[in-house]
């Protein structure tokens, strides 16, 4: 199995991890080595750039498929994904060859460089060569979205199964800024030594959610207790004179936090791994809010670098001067980046994070994670003091302790269809609470329910939409949901002048009726509580 | 207007003033004529009911002692002052299309139909009419069916291959028509085929009613993966349950409709195989179908009603939607849920 398409259709043909292993690791012993590594790169995320507007991409499949634009638009709103519908509405081709996947990107490119009706003509020609499983692949990589059921774990097992090479080395050398154009299969994957690289950072190590009570983890003095924070994970390398910053989606996102250049440690090369969060006034981080605001931002304006400094909260090191300290335990760790904390500058942008204090007791830690949210924290972390510093979300020695979410019971008046996977149920909903007579929305979910559930909200909706605004449908305010969230926020945009920060369906209430729903009173409540 | 009024539609579905009859009520009503025997358009609790007698036999199995009228294909019978005959929809064994004419206007109600012959069901044939209702179950041009023979081939691979791999083999198809079109599509597989007693009964029925269908077993509390090695089980989705598939382990476990042309409902199925294949028109059958009519006047029922709709309008036919309380319970008109 060498050709990209036959790989895809044989992952998309079982949901079992055996065969999916079996697949990639038949795939990574015959593609050439140019489309090995670009089918690493394409799962983990490391796509060619998109050469063609999705406008164009439909006009031109409408047009092949012979029927007007509408209704190429309700396929896909049926359908839920452009490649899959473009794929099933294109007339079958009368000859057909497999899809290899460096050959292709390399066309893909080369059709930047083109005019649109030269490329219109490209894209044509390629549909008339491929079965359906082979557009579908080709029109992923033409529009970017490229999703296959294989995690990077997965993929990183089938690697190291195919090669050799042991799993969390593998794990390493594929992360960082590493591109197809500028590596190849031997140096990334084969090569003894891996070409040092001073930017690449280490796989994070990640936590399971506590699913029974802390007690089951043993004596509390084998633990370490840390406040949860709402920020975005990330790693700073401070490496070779030069300074890294990674999030934990594998974004180097240096650039965007100017705080952090010019930072070196006296002690050689370090990696500090934290919660990067906006610093209050308060001496407290900021709702999460605050540091979108950033995120969002290739370069930050000075008011913004004044208003919304960025600091990282450092819990953990994993390289100090130049030596890899992830295979110690947790403690030694600790006294390594109380070392490199001193040599940083004080005050400056890598701060100790606030301390959980008391006693090392599990009674203490859980009155504790009750003030999480005075804290600005979302609960707490537990971690083994003699764990390692794992590759990935292994479990055992890190568990996210968080708090129970807040709560509102709120009318749904919206629903739209899903995508992908849901396509075909509606199961994006529009929430909202009462203001006097009115109904105020305030809240989107699409999460929470089971698939049982939104199969009978969905038949419920065709028989109680009252107006649809494309495809988005008015239902009568009657069904009753329990919105569960985890922060709420003042918000100028919002109507009901509140944003909720990942707001899910807790439960359908089919007790209650919609007059029993909530009130814009009580939302308000909550944001002057916990706002 | 020709013939507006050979047929209306009311809450309690497609009516005859002419006939003073029902085609496939959805509340009992005094005379029903029939289509075809799935649930949602055969119900229970009608005054007298008409239908083939296929679909009769199916009928009397699952709504016990009704009482009933045979109507053969292509008979034709004055009900009132309207002349009425079925003729073959090949949806299931038995499925009907209704003609209806009433001085001189004649109207078709498809009920659910399938243009592909499937070597079972008495193949559909269009019937030049005024006015023509048809289904809409898959009406968008994404649904576009392969030939039946390359399906088979694709069963028949995947069985093989899991008859290798030492597994069992269970498909979930609909008890009525599809489970049939599978055991004669797959009887000359590789191992020995056992039906789900659901759908055994249906096989049952259909083969009093002189239908040839292949021999089978089935599945009885003492068969297992030692009295049956490699088999391949029918059986309705509903049914596929660990409490028998146990027995069977290790099993594979796929479902067989339309719907399986769409990645984002096999998934949602949790289904890693699907093989695309259904007892409903697919969209060039639908629009074959609705041009070979003839019909001045299309109306649209169960499914994609507003899309098909708008299309035909927009290819210089005229149609219009009507709504209709069909597709609860065959697994294509099921839906995508
Ligand atoms: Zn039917
Ligand atoms: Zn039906």
């Amino acid at each position: 199995m060498s050709a990209f398409s036959d790989l895809f259709q044989a992952l998309d043909a079982t949901t079992k991890t055996s065969a999916k292993l079996a697949a990639l690791g038949q795939y990574f012993q015959t593609a050439t080595p140019e489309d090995r590594l670009w089918c690493i790169a394409v799962l983990s995320g490391r796509r060619p750039k998109r050469v063609l507007s999705s406008t164009l991409l439909r006009r031109w499949a409408a047009e092949a498929a012979g029927i007007p634009e509408w209704l190429f638009e309700e396929c896909y709103a049926n359908v839920g994904d452009l490649a899959e519908t473009i794929a099933l509405l294109l007339p079958p081709a009368a000859q057909t060859r497999p899809l290899y996947l460096a050959p292709t990107i390399a066309d893909l490119r080369a059709m930047a460089q083109l005019d649109d009706a030269a490329r219109k003509a490209h894209v044509l020609a390629q549909w008339a060569q491929l079965d359906t499983t082979g557009r579908l692949v080709f029109n992923k990589l033409l529009t970017g979205g490229f999703r296959m059921g294989v995690s990077q774990k997965l993929m990183t097992r089938a690697l190291a199964q195919a090669t050799g090479q042991p799993q969390p080395d593998l794990a390493h050398r594929l992360m960082g800024n590493w591109h197809p154009d500028t590596s190849d299969w031997h140096s990334l994957i084969m090569a003894q030594n891996p070409t040092a690289d001073s930017s690449r950072p280490y796989p994070f190590c990640l936590a399971h959610g506590l699913d029974s009570p802390p007690q089951d983890l043993g004596d509390a003095h084998d633990w370490r207790a840390e406040w949860k924070w709402d920020g975005i994970r990330a790693q700073l390398l401070l490496r070779d004179g030069q300074v890294f910053l990674w999030s934990r989606g594998e974004e180097l996102i240096t650039d965007r936090f100017p705080e952090f250049a010019g930072l070196s440690i006296a002690g050689g090369n370090t990696v500090l791994d934290g919660e990067l969060v906006v610093w209050g006034s308060d001496g407290l981080p900021q709702p999460f809010q605050a540091l979108q605001k950033r995120i969002g931002r290739k370069t930050v304006p000075k008011a913004l670098l004044a208003s919304a400094p960025a600091r990282l909260l450092a819990y953990d090191c994993l390289e100090f001067g130049g030596q890899d300290l992830r295979a110690l335990p947790l403690a030694q760790r600790r006294q390594h980046l109380q070392t490199a904390l001193d040599q940083l500058p004080n005050p400056g942008p890598v701060l100790p994070p606030p301390a959980v204090a008391g006693a090392h007791t599990w009674e203490n830690w859980a009155s504790t994670r009750q003030t999480a949210r005075a804290h600005r924290a979302e609960g707490l972390m537990l971690k083994r003091l003699s764990a390692p510093y794992h590759a990935g979300r292994i479990r055992g020695d890190w568990w996210k302790w968080k708090l129970d979410p807040l709560s509102i019971d709120a009318v749904m008046i919206y629903a739209q269809a899903g995508h992908g996977r849901r396509a075909t149920l509606y199961t994006d909903f529009t929430f909202a609470v009462w203001d006097g007579p009115t109904l105020v929305p305030f809240a989107k979910a699409y999460s929470g329910l089971t698939d049982a559930e939104f199969r009978q909200i969905t038949a419920w909706v065709r028989k109680n939409t009252q107006q649809r605004f494309g495809p988005v449908r008015q239902v009568v305010p009657e069904l009753v949901f329990e919105i569960a969230f985890e922060g709420i926020q003042p918000s100028p945009r919002h109507k009901s002048g509140v944003a909720l920060r990942f707001p899910r369906m807790a439960r359908w209430r089919q007790d209650k009726t919609a007059a029993q729903a909530d009130t814009l009173a009580h939302l308000n409540a909550l944001l002057a509580q916990y706002g | 207007m020709t013939g507006r009024g050979v047929l209306t539609f009311t809450d309690r579905g497609i009516y005859c003033p002419a006939g003073d009859f029902y085609i496939d009520p959805w509340r009992p009503v005094p005379r029903a004529l029939i289509t075809h025997a799935h649930s949602d358009h055969a119900r229970w609790g009608h005054g007298r009911y008409l239908a083939t007698p296929r679909s009769l036999a199916v009928m009397r199995h699952r709504l016990g002692d009704i009482t009933a009228q045979i109507a053969e294909y292509g008979q034709v019978l004055r009900i009132g002052d309207a002349d009425v005959s079925f003729h073959p929809a090949g949806h299931v064994p038995g499925s009907a299309q209704i003609r209806v004419c009433v001085a001189g206007q004649v109207w078709v109600a498809s009920g659910d139909y399938k243009t592909e012959n499937d070597g079972l069901s008495e193949p559909f044939a269009p019937l030049p009419c005024h006015s023509f209702i048809t289904e809409s179950t898959f009406g968008l041009p994404v649904f576009r069916w392969q030939p039946q023979p390359r399906i088979t081939e694709q069963i028949l691979r995947w069985w093989q291959g899991n008859r290798a791999a030492g597994k069992t083999s269970v498909l979930g198809a609909y008890a009525l028509g599809k489970a049939q079109r599978l055991l004669h599509m797959l009887a000359d597989g590789p191992g020995p085929i056992l039906c789900h007693a659901a759908v055994e009964n249906t096989n049952a029925s259909l083969r009093a009613a002189g239908v040839a269908l292949p021999q089978s077993d089935v599945l009885t509390p003492e068969c297992s993966a030692k009295t049956h090695p490699g088999a391949l089980i029918i059986a309705p989705p509903g049914a596929i349950e660990a409490s028998w598939t146990r027995r069977f382990a290790p099993t594979e476990v796929a479902l067989a409709s339309g719907w399986m042309g769409l990645r984002g409902i096999r998934r949602r199925r949790a289904m890693a195989t699907g093989f695309v294949i259904s007892d409903h028109a697919d969209w060039p059958g639908l629009l074959q179908a609705t041009k070979e009519t003839g019909a001045e006047n299309i109306y649209v029922t169960h499914g994609y009603t507003d899309i098909f709709t708008r299309y035909l309008n927009e290819s210089g036919h005229s149609a219009q939607v009507v709504p209709t309380e069909f597709g609860t319970d065959d697994d294509d008109s099921a839906g995508p849920a």
